[in-house]
């Protein structure tokens, strides 16, 4: 655990572990936090898993954490660490085993006030469109030759198939689409879990959500984006299902002996990594593609199933009952940018562990109509808390690599939350407080209870008081389906 | 070894030992923030391994149904325990997802140049939670007054 004593007051929202805690760090670790935040988190083991991070060769600047951290295995979530591109590493654990684990946001021009009587029809539809629950399969069946499609082609894969709009793709990350995929870097076994799980969003602490725009703090970034205070929006937030769990499952295993090939040193063998130039490194980077395809297709299928599960509960009540995209991004993923360091443009492979892209303003890649506020920043809250939808700033690719924080980060153990609180009587508080809740494990609800989260509110102040990302919208939900 | 080993279908932290002949065999939750940590104790590596296995199943509420048994043999190596052990609990969940299989009788020996286990299982009934993967996070299998002890973390 690291001492709050070793730990540098840069400012109320910026904290410092300098290099010099620890010799065989190659950078410092830089803190997003207000000191309650920080109090909280020393705690546990993420500050420790921040420093072991900054060993990673090829490191540059300081590794990044942002104010929703919270422990995990090797690298800390809520983590950013780059390297120099192409004799840095790259390593799977710092990216996670749910590769491009993201966020969607859907806005609609429908009136909360005008279907508060259909809520509970639609939480049933949502529930029976969008698979769910642990190891379920979706209705898409696909050959080993369709499934290598969406790899290279993700979210375009869909669009050909009718599941997807050219604003959807457009206005996803990368266009749901990473360029360099290979799946001849995929193994049969990722291939065999990957083939029937498309279009399902799985369990933990995946859902989707209907929310109502509560209060716009941006009005021409809310205009941009389409969110309007008193309407609906949707969240889908899963990610690359057994497919990319198998992926990172095997480089992990294999970059065991790469490291020593390597002679990389490192304190925890879940960061375990390669040269971004070596065979090695390459093929990760292929297949880890792959699974970002994977994701981004898979929340595009559940996109489209919410479609149609408005369509079936709202056609002919309201006037318009469409979802149209507003943004999708990753929040597990290694991405290959360009960034200014010292005044210099340098290629980094930049890892987001639970941490958002975050691009400013006239950034490249941001969607046209996004170029003059930034690229949208979805941070979805805890279950039955608020969510908030922010936009990459300047500061944040001066500062972060372009980067902000994913959610509100947990603070309590699963099974802590299980003995404080019970699935029935959260769920009967959620029901009471307006949020129809389709669940398909009570027991799963209550690890998802809101007091096992930090309060969002905080991280956002956080980010948005470090300038490291703009307020455009608070959401608040009206419907949580969950597996 | 017990056939069977308790799951936690209420949803409480799982953990259980038993003692013969002074040898003490079993696994026990850690807290964990954001993921599901194990610590499991045993006199030896094969008998690590198949309390890792329960422990694990524990963790992910897995229960069979009362069906045929169906047997298997698996064939695994490593450089290190450690590895030995990520190697053989992730074989075990992607037989668990893929063929739906909980495996309630183990038998683990060392061959001359692998381990090799003969499993008897039957088919999943229902399952609590998903393991994504078995992390080698910290993991270490160290000598204790008992004979090996481990950490483990599941990502869930």
């Amino acid at each position: 655990m690291v001492p709050l004593k070793e730990i540098r007051r840069i400012s109320e929202y910026e904290w410092e572990i300098p290099q010099s805690y620890r010799p065989d760090m190659r950078g410092a670790v830089h803190i997003f936090a207000t000191r309650r935040l920080l109090e909280e988190i020393s705690g546990d083991k993420s500050l420790e898993q921040a420093v072991n991070s900054t060993t990673l060769p090829g490191l540059v600047g300081n590794v990044l954490v942002m104010p929703d951290m919270h422990q995990g295995y090797g690298f800390p979530i809520g983590g950013v660490a780059a390297t120099r591109y192409p004799e840095g590493v790259i390593s799977p654990g710092a990216i996670g085993y749910d590769i491009n684990c993201g966020v969607r946001l859907l806005a609609t021009q429908i009136e909360h006030k005008a279907v508060q009587d259909w809520l509970g029809d639609l939480a049933l539809a949502l529930n029976q469109h969008c698979p769910s629950g642990v190891g379920e399969s979706g209705a898409i069946r696909m050959s080993e030759a369709e499934l290598e499609k969406v790899c290279v082609e993700g979210a375009h894969w869909t669009q050909k198939k009718g599941y997807a709009t050219e604003m959807d793709v457009r206005r996803t990350e990368e266009t749901g689409r990473v360029e360099g995929a290979d799946p001849s870097h995929v193994s049969k076994r990722a291939k065999d879990r990957g083939r029937p799980q498309l279009g399902t969003l799985g369990a933990g602490n995946h859902f989707i959500e209907v929310d109502v725009v509560e209060q716009v703090f941006d009005a021409q970034a809310a205009q941009a984006m389409g969110l309007q205070e008193g309407n609906l929006a949707v969240q889908i937030h899963c990610g690359s299902r057994g497919f990319g769990h198998q992926i990172c499952t095997d480089f992990v295993h294999e970059f065991q002996s790469v490291v020593k090939r390597y002679q990389i040193k490192l304190p925890d063998r879940e960061l375990v990594c390669a040269p971004l130039d070596s065979p090695e490194g390459q093929s990760y980077l292929a297949a880890m593609r792959c699974a970002a395809n994977y994701a981004f297709a898979n929340r595009q299928v559940l996109a489209h199933n919410a479609r149609q599960a408005f369509e079936q509960v709202l056609a002919g009540k309201v006037k318009n009952w469409r979802l149209f995209q507003v943004y999708d991004l990753a929040h597990n993923i290694g991405k290959i940018e360009q960034h200014m360091v010292d005044g210099e443009l340098i290629t980094v492979c930049v890892h987001r562990k639970g941490a958002t892209r975050a691009f400013g303003p006239g950034a490249p890649g941001v969607p046209a109509e996004y170029s003059k506020i930034g690229q949208p920043v979805l941070v979805p809250g805890s279950m039955g808390t608020a969510s908030w939808v922010l936009a990459g700033t300047q500061e944040s690719m001066e500062r972060t690599f372009g980067s902000s924080c994913h959610g509100a980060g947990r603070v309590m153990s699963r099974s802590q939350a299980k003995k404080m609180v019970r699935g029935e009587n959260l769920r009967k508080e959620l029901v009471q407080r307006g949020i129809h809740i389709q669940a398909g494990s009570l027991a799963g609800l209550a690890e998802e209870a809101p007091q096992a989260y930090k309060d969002v509110d905080d991280v956002v102040k956080t980010v948005a008081g470090a300038g490291i990302a703009n307020k455009v919208a608070r959401l608040k939900p009206v419907i949580v389906v969950k597996g | 070894m017990a056939k069977q080993m308790p799951c936690n279908p209420t949803g409480q932290p799982v953990w259980y030992e038993r003692e013969e002949d002074l040898k003490r065999t079993g696994y026990r939750e850690i807290e964990h923030t954001a993921d599901r940590e194990l610590e499991v104790w045993a006199p030896d590596m094969a008998q690590l391994l198949e309390t890792a296995a329960h422990g694990m199943y524990a963790v992910s509420g897995a229960r069979a149904r009362d069906a045929a048994s169906q047997s298997r043999t698996i064939t695994f190596q490593a450089e290190d325990p450690e590895t030995l052990l990520v190697t053989f609990l992730t074989e075990l969940l992607y037989i668990l997802e893929i063929e739906k299989i909980v495996f309630e009788e183990f038998q683990i020996h060392e061959t001359d140049d692998a381990w090799q286990a003969k499993l008897v299982g039957k088919p999943l009934a229902s399952l609590e939670k998903e393991i994504k993967a078995v992390t080698y996070h910290k993991l270490e299998v160290r000598q204790s007054e008992q004979g090996l002890k481990v950490n483990i973390v599941f990502d869930v």
